[in-house]
């Protein structure tokens, strides 16, 4: 088989699994599950702007918190008729990525980090500052169960397989972007803007587009979060959401977007299957991992991966 | 106009204590990251070792050797960070720039986890020295006198700051590091030792600031956060690697933070990104950025 093809069928297999899981799994652990996807979606997203756009960026968590804001409020006020909640913090998001997204692009690098930093900080204030429709510091809650033909989706197992689509659609539009010449300008942008310039595109033109995208499909996740957990608050939309999203990334190696899910687990299995039994610290282990991560795996498990595969071929047949 | 002064003096007070603790703030952040191309994403969690101190020394009473011990101590334990700081980036200083903010991150977020477990999740007060612990009358205003005297000693650390940089030979050698790192090196210089002492006299600043922000602000979770953003802002907004410019940045931003807050309350938030983006459209390399700085 080809590497591609290998890896089409080892996405495919992982789907199935995946797919299953309710079947074979305990409700607790497929809620820390959906929780994983709803993560790694975030993750992956945020990929497409540090790993292949090259926009490192720590303010990613304002979308999916303005996505997930959107989508619980559209449920308690509207309707939460599947999947229009979904699609309502996809539009928020990326609406919001492009009212920021344009100033935020015209840097690049560590300036990119910084105005990202700010926008995401000025979103999370406006999240605590806006009690009618977020709840401030109380949160956004008593979101109804998302209803699918007309009946109230409850059970977990109904939930994580509406999240695991919500998921599946989100990685595949941004796996066909990532592969698509539209990704192969975005790339170049990264690895030389200069010269992508002077071939006559526009980097600015690209990079808000990889932005909004970006933005989109983190309120997609957001979305998928408040039908998972029903509850929205401002720690979703805050720093440490961001930072933690960036750190996923980083660990799993930017660029690859599998590699992003692969942290996401992590992230989330340190903080919300370990932590409570840390007394709620798991950030503390999270930032250590971080620290870690940034000396001993400059490119992430798929680095690792990388290595490793690299060998084998290496190898005479 | 003399009325609309008089209605809002308090709150332009404000904003020049709250400019003249960014002011201490950033200028550490802006030179460390002119000069070394470090973003130093911690800056926020060392201000907030020095908030705790404050509170440990000068949390329970009053007294004027309890708050020179806070600022003491804050000072040491703050060039002490930036030295560890320091030489934990060494190893990765041939890495991209981006490696390093990401470790300055991960510090920052074990800092933060350590002193929630230490001190809990409650805002801690911290009290001003006997003396300035009053309020005196400003033109008619009542007005504490702790943010009085942190105006004035914003001013004479700006002013040791400037007299530092601009007019000293350890000014020069900074100066001609933000300009061109490579030359300085060049001509002999180590330029390893160089980012130890700008790193660990910045880190002492952010420290320091935390200790003298303890009676505004106290010391509490996610003060690291919000002190890291306005510092950030600030630098942007200055331009990297210059000192007038985060002074300059530092006051605009006070203001913005306090008569903007008071003037439209709705707006605030959308001010300081509203001053951000204005600054960034025009200027994109912030008010005094160099024209060549690095991207």
């Amino acid at each position: 088989m080809t590497p591609g093809r290998l890896g089409g069928a080892a996405q495919l297999g992982v789907l199935c699994i995946l797919a299953s899981v309710p079947l074979f799994v305990a409700p607790y652990e497929t809620g820390i599950l959906a929780r994983i996807l709803i993560f790694a979606l975030l993750a992956v997203s945020l990929d497409l702007l540090v790993g292949i756009t090259g926009l490192p960026s720590l303010g990613h968590a304002a979308y999916f918190g303005i996505g997930a804001y959107a989508a619980g409020w559209l449920s308690i006020n509207v309707t939460a008729a599947a999947p229009v909640p979904l699609l309502a913090g996809a539009a928020a998001g990326a609406v919001a990525a492009a009212a920021t997204g344009w100033l935020a692009v015209r840097s690049t690098g560590i300036f990119f980090l910084m105005l990202t930093l700010a926008i995401g900080e000025l979103i999370f204030q406006v999240a605590q500052n806006w009690e009618s429709v977020t709840g401030g510091s109380n949160g956004l809650f008593g979101i109804p169960a998302v209803s699918f033909a007309g009946s109230p989706l409850r059970l977990v197992g109904y939930v994580y397989w509406y999240v695991l689509g919500g998921f599946v659609v989100g990685y595949a539009v941004l796996r066909v972007v990532s592969g698509s010449p539209f990704g192969a300008v975005l790339r170049g942008i990264r690895d030389n803007e200069p010269r992508m310039r002077s071939l006559g595109y526009s980097p600015f033109r690209y990079k808000l587009a990889a932005y909004v995208l970006a933005g989109g499909i983190a309120g997609l996740a957001g979305g998928m979060l408040a039908a998972q957990a029903r509850l929205v608050t401002t720690a979703d939309i805050g720093f440490t959401t961001a930072a933690l999203a960036l750190l996923a990334v980083v660990i799993g190696g930017a660029g690859t977007l599998w590699g992003a899910c692969l942290g996401a687990a992590l992230v989330v299995l340190v903080r919300d299957a370990l932590g409570p039994r840390l007394d709620g610290h798991g950030p503390l282990i999270l930032g250590l991992v971080f620290i870690l991560a940034v000396y001993v795996l400059p490119r992430g498990f798929a680095g690792l991966a990388g290595v490793l595969v690299r060998r084998r071929r290496e190898q005479p047949a | 106009m003399v009325g609309w002064f008089g209605t809002n003096l308090v709150s332009i007070l404000n904003g020049f204590a709250i400019g003249s603790l960014l002011f201490i703030l950033a200028s550490g952040l802006s030179i460390v990251f002119g000069m070394m191309d470090v973003l130093n994403l911690a800056h926020g969690a060392l201000y907030l070792i020095g908030a705790y101190l404050g509170y440990q020394f000068a949390g329970d009473t009053s007294s004027w050797p309890g708050f020179l011990t806070a600022l003491g101590t804050a000072a040491l334990a703050g060039m002490l960070a930036g030295g560890v700081l320091s030489t934990m980036t060494e190893p990765l200083a041939r890495r991209p720039h981006l490696d390093q903010a990401l470790l300055t991150l991960g510090v920052a977020l074990v800092v933060a986890e350590l002193l929630a477990i230490g001190y809990g999740n409650d805002v801690l007060r911290v009290n001003a020295p006997p003396g300035l612990n009053r309020s005196v009358q400003v033109f008619g205003d009542t007005y504490p006198a702790y943010r009085l005297a942190l105006i004035g000693l914003g001013a004479l650390i700006a002013l040791a700051v400037y007299v530092v940089v601009e007019r000293t030979a350890v000014g020069a050698l900074v100066r001609a590091s933000v300009a061109d790192r490579e030359m300085v090196s060049a001509l002999g210089v180590d330029n390893r030792r160089v980012k130890l002492a700008v790193l660990a006299v910045g880190s002492g600043l952010a420290a320091l600031a935390g200790v003298l922000g303890g009676p505004i602000y106290g010391a509490g979770p996610g003060l690291d956060e919000r002190v890291l953003i306005l510092a950030l802002v600030v630098v942007v907004i200055g331009g990297l690697g210059s000192i007038k410019g985060a002074f300059v940045g530092a006051l605009l931003i006070g203001q913005v933070e306090s008569l903007g807050r008071a003037l439209v309350p709705d707006l605030a938030s959308f001010m300081l990104f509203g001053a951000l983006a204005l600054v960034l459209i025009v200027r994109p390399r912030g008010l005094f950025g160099a024209p060549k700085a690095a991207v």
